[in-house]
């Protein structure tokens, strides 16, 4: 009887001792990756970077024109993916709440939301670069829009519900319509939820490569003309870390660490203000 | 004339059409989201066709990948994609299912959050970072230390040493599989997570009540009663790997065969969209890739449909019991 009761107490402490090992494992995997970026990625870190275009082999440039590229169109794709997607959740949260159709709806969404982006990428080259006949910008917007999107009607429909019945209640009983209580009362409640879905989605798009390696392709100059290719820092990165080239190698370093600084960044401060609405959440 | 009662019924028809428009607005972006997926399929479909009629089913069964004769066969990529999506959740589920025990009933409530985010935040690294990773630091390292080992001590052995024979190469099957697996374990653990939190914290101290150790209150009432979820967690997991491109594409080492062995370069269907599209010359190649992707497509759309469903009647029971 004791000695059972001894396994017993030995087993738990060995299941236990494990899963703290998990932990472990996987705190080091996130340890590890972003001491690599600062430790390739610091030492070429110069004004350069944000002031010179990518360089052609050999000769020293930076990375101002991806950099650039990559802002545009994370904009564009926010711009259009954020609203479309926060208008679908609020149909999704307040309209047709219960109906068979919402239900269908977010499971699309929620398919849509686990995709392959580089499915995405595909889809953008059928829709639009086989059909202007080259590579563009805006070609590449319209992918990372696909990929914010999901993410936006999610969250935007998770932070609409969060909003007390009560409250749309009072709105509704002084007679106002629906819209109404909906961008007066629901919206500026739900506000920094919705911004934080926003952010998420950000985040999201702005690491994306797979999308945009047959959509915006790449321009080793600048450019600003939304019709043509443009540079982005993620296929920079791709097309520089498997180059030859000892400085095309460390300008991809160097871009690793900015994308993912900004991304890490933006999470974080995501997560700080969700935390803050609704202390007593999950997450 | 009772001029108030007109402005009120003027106002009061603003108010219909405004309300109409916007409902109209709402429920036209919720349309779009089916519409984009209708999209996605029909355009895979139109521009797989020229492919797929072209070679027929040897485009499923055929391993040979030739532009030159304008020859091609999904088998190698379709291989790849199984087996290193297969050997990542193998690594990555132990792990995931680790974690998940230890933020929901180990850690202490001040390391819950900071490990927690933690977690969460190896999952917001984009996939070309572990791309990168995964080339210039992690298979080097497997290249010198575990291939080695693998191949000394599993190589000899009957029926799975084929799998551990050959070279060392560092990139290749394996290698992507490390990599993938580290890209899962944040969604896998956050999924089951979430779902271990929706135990009845009345069903865990039943257990407790009855003398039984945390461990077995685990394995015994959390894990039956969240079954279904960590499948279901599992499977977006899979998703996820089924489809990552890029990470892949770096460490894969893009080579359209199959190999025996695990340590030997391969190719996955994403790697070889991201590698060869955007230089793919002729009808035939493009249209071949994009059969591919709709390979692709078809798979993750089931993995991630069936691994959805399971999360939904998770959650129907959850709001039930309550």
């Amino acid at each position: 009887m004791k000695n059972r009761r001894a396994i017993r107490k030995g087993v738990n402490l060995l299941a236990l001792a494990l899963s703290g090992l998990a932990t472990a494992i996987g705190l080091f995997f996130l340890g590890a990756i972003l001491w690599t970026l600062v430790k390739n990625g610091i030492a070429g870190l110069t004004p350069a970077v944000f002031s010179a275009m990518t360089p052609p082999p050999g000769s020293s440039g930076g990375l101002l024109n991806a950099i650039y590229g990559s802002a545009v169109m994370t904009l564009i794709g926010i711009l259009i993916g954020g609203p479309v997607g926060m208008l679908a959740g609020t149909y999704l949260a307040e309209y047709g709440r219960t109906s068979w159709l919402s239900s269908v709806i977010r499971f699309v969404n929620d398919v849509l939301l686990s995709a392959p982006s580089i499915i995405i990428g595909l889809f953008v080259y059928e829709l639009l670069v086989v059909r202007m006949g080259h590579f563009s910008a805006i070609a590449g917007a319209v992918a990372l829009a696909i990929i914010a999107m999901p993410v936006t009607v999610r969250t935007t429909e998770d932070m609409l519900n969060l909003v007390p019945q009560g409250m749309k209640d009072a709105s509704t009983a002084m007679g106002a319509y629906p819209w109404r209580t909906i961008t007066s009362v629901i919206y500026p409640a739900a506000r920094s939820g919705v911004v934080t879905g926003l952010l998420l989605a950000i985040a999201r798009i702005s690491g994306e490569t797979a999308p945009l390696l047959f959509t915006a392709l790449n321009n080793q100059f600048w450019s600003t003309n939304l019709l043509a290719p443009m540079a982005n820092l993620p296929v920079v990165i791709f097309q520089f870390a498997l180059s030859p080239y000892p400085n095309w190698q460390q300008l991809a370093w160097t871009g690793a660490l900015l994308i993912t600084v900004s991304i890490l960044i933006l999470s974080i401060t995501a997560r700080v203000v969700v935390a803050r609405l609704n202390p007593a959440g999950r997450r | 004339m009772n001029t108030v009662a007109a402005i009120e019924a003027r106002h009061a028809a603003g108010q219909r059409l405004r309300e109409r428009l916007f409902r109209g607005a709402t429920l036209a972006a919720a349309l779009l989201v089916l519409l984009l997926l209708g999209g996605v399929a029909l355009s895979l479909a139109i521009g797989a066709w020229p492919a797929l009629s072209h070679f027929k089913l040897s485009f499923l069964t055929r391993e040979i990948w030739n532009p030159v004769t304008d020859q091609y066969g999904a088998l190698a990529p379709v291989y790849g994609t199984l087996v290193t999506s297969f050997l990542a959740l193998l690594l990555a589920i132990p792990v995931s299912f680790g974690i998940a025990i230890f933020l929901t009933e180990l850690a202490p409530v001040w390391l819950k959050r900071p490990v927690g985010v933690a977690i969460e935040l190896l999952a917001a690294v984009p996939s070309i970072i572990y791309g990168i990773w995964g080339l210039f630091v992690l298979a080097p390292i497997l290249q010198a230390h575990v291939q080695p080992w693998l191949i000394r001590w599993f190589g000899p052995l009957p029926l799975v040493g084929r799998l551990f024979q050959g070279p060392p190469f560092g990139i290749g099957i394996l290698s992507a599989s490390f990599v993938l697996a580290i890209m899962v374990i944040p969604f896998i653990s956050a999924v089951m997570r979430d779902v271990f939190e929706t135990v009845p914290d009345v069903l865990k101290e039943s257990g407790y009540g009855l003398g039984a150790t945390t461990w077995e209150v685990i394995w015994q009432v959390v894990v039956p009663y969240a079954r279904t979820g960590m499948i279901g967690g599992v499977m977006l997991g899979l998703g996820r790997a089924l489809g990552e491109t890029m990470a892949v594409t770096f460490v894969i080492g893009n080579a359209h065969r199959i190999g025996s062995s695990l340590l030997a370069p391969g190719t996955t269907i994403s790697a070889s969209i991201a590698n060869e599209f955007a230089e793919a010359v002729g009808d035939l190649y493009t249209s071949s890739l994009i059969a591919l992707g709709a390979i692709l497509f078809l798979i993750t759309f089931t993995v991630i449909a069936l691994a959805r469903y399971m999360l939904m009647r998770l959650e129907r029971r959850a709001l039930s019991s309550v």
